[in-house]
């Protein structure tokens, strides 16, 4: 072990420089977030992840953010384990029937403000699977969504792009709601 | 003792494609079968429901051997396997859920995937209306002094996909965990019904997708044995390139998520950086991390050009170099050990009884691999070790994975300098009858069966994935009992069962 920390110390770093934030997703956000002031959230946001039908495809990538070459708590953006403690639920999956009331109930144990980032084409419109007898559809179809980010699954790149968007736009405007 | 293909079938010469056969029974073999099954001399490998008739799949791990029963439901009722053959409970109720057949004796009539969410009752089956307004669930009781109720999920505190985990503890001893899933449920197979093949195969890229490559070989195995085709021979070795290129990734990912579960992040931050790797190379290669919708009915959609095999070897070489201090790491560190040594022990008894694929099964002596035992292209033609163990514990799954992870490491090196040259897909022929096609794949957590049957328009009218976690689940409830309960994520990492695959 004593080895392998030492290698650690003296090997540059493998974590990557920060991508900037994606321009559309930007743009998205200006337009959904509200007009009203907002109050600091000290740079930093906990994010509590919601698997709500998912083929876990979505969920591997956002645990490779993770990993030292994303390494997402660079950024003031940390997982949290309960929906007490977060201030943006992210979540994948088409939302199937059967996820829809722990999906509604996360939500509601969420303190205001907050913020709803649905990941992955599935969570969008629920993806291959809309239309399915068990699927409600995208994420917007039970809780209000603020940003989406797309890809089946979104590459840790394009999920830290958005969060970064997400954090610097919440940074000037909180929700309406 | 006459083999399983020659009991049912009476030794019929079989076409070359239709190795394995599907013979309709009656209830007396019906009742044979599970005889067999309880006795354990052919495993259970499936068991799912069709328009008037349910399929039971089963193994002769000894002689390779797959055959599929078919037998009638007459009045939508059949004899239940599960009243004597436990690891059939679960597959039952998703038959009455999803068709609405009656397993007659069933000693478990509670619904599976069905919450009561849905609008309609029986989806694959007579459809009906229903309210949706979901209902209770009477779970297993267990009574004694000062026994409490700890309910877990479905949203849990990782990152991880949702079901309901319900613990009786006494103090921080395990009595029983009950297990309830079908959360994820999204109707895969209605909506592969009717769609064409390569459509339907994106919904089997999707059952499960950490075994995106391993699932979306099964599907199109199943379709090609259907319409009796061979694809090209690169075709073949360079699914085998992707399918342990997913196996390495999600060993490495798994390996140090165990060790993070006992609190040991240093091994979990090293091997996260080693699956990264992977997948980028993946993504250099094929043009997807996870290598999705890159295997398709017919052959693969990506050649591997020089540059990327050259990629994948240095790959190969760096995990070479880089993984043995890590498995270094985790045999000499003490406080690690002590978590994982004699945790979540699965009885070689069980394991057999319920078939138990790939590193659950190995680690407690089952030594079936489809890979090695039905030797499926290209794998016929490559040399490597199944990894077997006895101890049946946390550690030994661990071992097992690490056990693959360098026989998968020798399986690249022996694909990239053996691939034969040529095409690497051929068009579907039109199917111009009803046809139907099986396959049994081994993807990283176990064997995963496909079963479906081609309408004369070429469109696939039932399809059945058996992701192998339909005989991991009920394990892990059984390797919980007397552990405590902060133990039990690293038995629940270590099984890594998909909640995604189970529920379709």
């Amino acid at each position: 072990m004593r080895k392998l920390l030492f290698e650690s110390l003296i090997r540059p770093p493998l974590t990557e420089p920060r991508p900037d934030p994606d321009l559309s997703m930007i743009a998205d956000l200006a337009g959904r977030l509200g007009g009203v002031a907002r109050q600091k959230l000290g740079r930093s946001l906990s994010i509590r992840e919601i698997d709500a039908g998912s083929c876990n495809g979505c969920e591997l990538e956002i645990h490779a953010l993770g990993n030292a070459f994303y390494d997402i708590e660079r950024f003031g953006l940390r997982f949290v384990a309960s929906p007490r403690h977060a201030d943006v639920l992210l979540v994948t999956g088409p939302v199937t029937k059967n996820m829809r009331e722990a999906l509604e109930r996360t939500y509601n144990a969420t303190p205001a403000p907050k913020w709803v980032v649905a990941a992955g084409d599935c969570a969008a419109d629920g993806g291959c699977f809309a239309g399915s007898y068990a699927v409600l559809g995208g994420v917007s179809a039970v809780v209000p969504v603020d940003l989406h980010i797309p890809g089946c699954p979104p590459s840790p790149v394009m999920l830290l792009k958005g969060l970064i968007a997400l954090m610097e736009q919440s940074n000037r405007k909180v929700p309406s709601r | 003792m006459p083999s399983l293909i020659e009991t049912l079938s009476g030794a019929v010469p079989l076409h070359p494609h239709k190795l394995w056969p599907r013979i309709p029974v009656d209830a007396d073999t019906w009742s044979m079968l599970i005889e067999q099954l309880t006795e354990g001399r052919w495993t259970l490998s499936g068991l799912w429901g069709d328009e008037g008739t349910v399929h039971m799949a089963v193994l002769d791990a000894e002689r390779g051997q797959l055959a599929v029963a078919s037998l009638a439901c007459q009045e939508g009722r059949f004899p239940s396997v599960a009243r004597h053959h436990a690891p059939a409970h679960r597959l039952e109720r998703t038959i009455r859920d999803l068709f609405g057949f009656e397993p007659v004796g069933a000693p478990d009539d509670r619904p599976w995937l069905d919450h009561g969410r849905w609008s309609v009752r029986h989806p694959l089956g007579v459809r009906s209306e229903a309210t949706g307004e979901g209902g209770g669930y009477d779970f297993l009781t267990a009574e004694g002094e000062g026994l409490h109720q700890i309910p877990v999920g479905p949203v849990h505190a990782g990152i991880i996909e949702p079901g309901h985990f319900r613990f009786t503890a006494n103090g921080e001893t395990v009595v029983r965990l009950e297990e309830r899933l079908g959360y994820t449920h999204k109707g895969v197979e209605a909506q592969m019904a009717g769609a064409a093949p390569d459509r339907a195969a994106q919904f089997a890229a999707r059952l499960s997708g950490d075994s995106t490559v391993a699932c979306s070989i099964a599907f199109a195995r199943a379709v090609e044995t259907a319409l009796g085709i061979e694809i090209p021979g690169r075709a073949h070795w360079l699914r085998a390139l992707m399918a342990e290129l997913e196996r390495i990734a999600n060993h490495l990912g798994d390996i140090g998520a165990v060790c993070n579960d006992a609190s040991f992040a240093l091994m979990h931050a090293h091997t996260a950086v080693l699956r990264e790797r992977v997948l980028r190379q993946a993504d250099l290669c094929f043009g997807h991390r996870l290598m999705m919708d890159r295997i398709v009915p017919g052959g693969v959609t990506v050649e591997l050009d020089r540059p990327g095999q050259d990629g994948i070897s240095a790959l190969v070489a760096m995990i070479r170099k880089a993984f043995p201090p890590l498995v270094e790491l985790y045999d000499e560190t003490a406080s690690l050990q002590d978590r994982t040594v004699g945790t979540g022990t699965l009885s070689d008894v069980l394991t057999r009884q319920y078939g138990a694929g790939g590193y659950v099964g190995r680690a407690s002596g089952r030594a079936f691999d489809a890979r090695h035992d039905l030797a499926y292209a290209p794998y016929d033609q490559l040399r490597f070790d199944v990894p077997i163990l006895a101890e049946g514990d946390v550690n030994a799954r661990v071992w097992v994975r690490i056990r693959e992870v360098e026989q998968s490491l020798g399986l690249i090196d022996q694909i990239i300098e053996g691939m034969p040259p040529g095409d690497i897909a051929v068009a579907l022929p039109k199917a111009k009858q009803t046809c139907e096609g099986l396959a049994l794949v081994e993807g990283f957590r176990g064997d995963i069966l496909c079963w479906l049957r081609l309408g004369p328009d070429g469109t696939v009218e039932r399809c059945h994935l058996r992701d192998p976690s339909w005989f991991q689940w009920p394990l892990l409830e059984a390797v919980i009992e007397g552990n405590i309960v902060a133990d039990f994520p690293l038995c629940n990492k270590s099984f890594n069962c998909s909640y995604s695959g189970h529920d379709l």
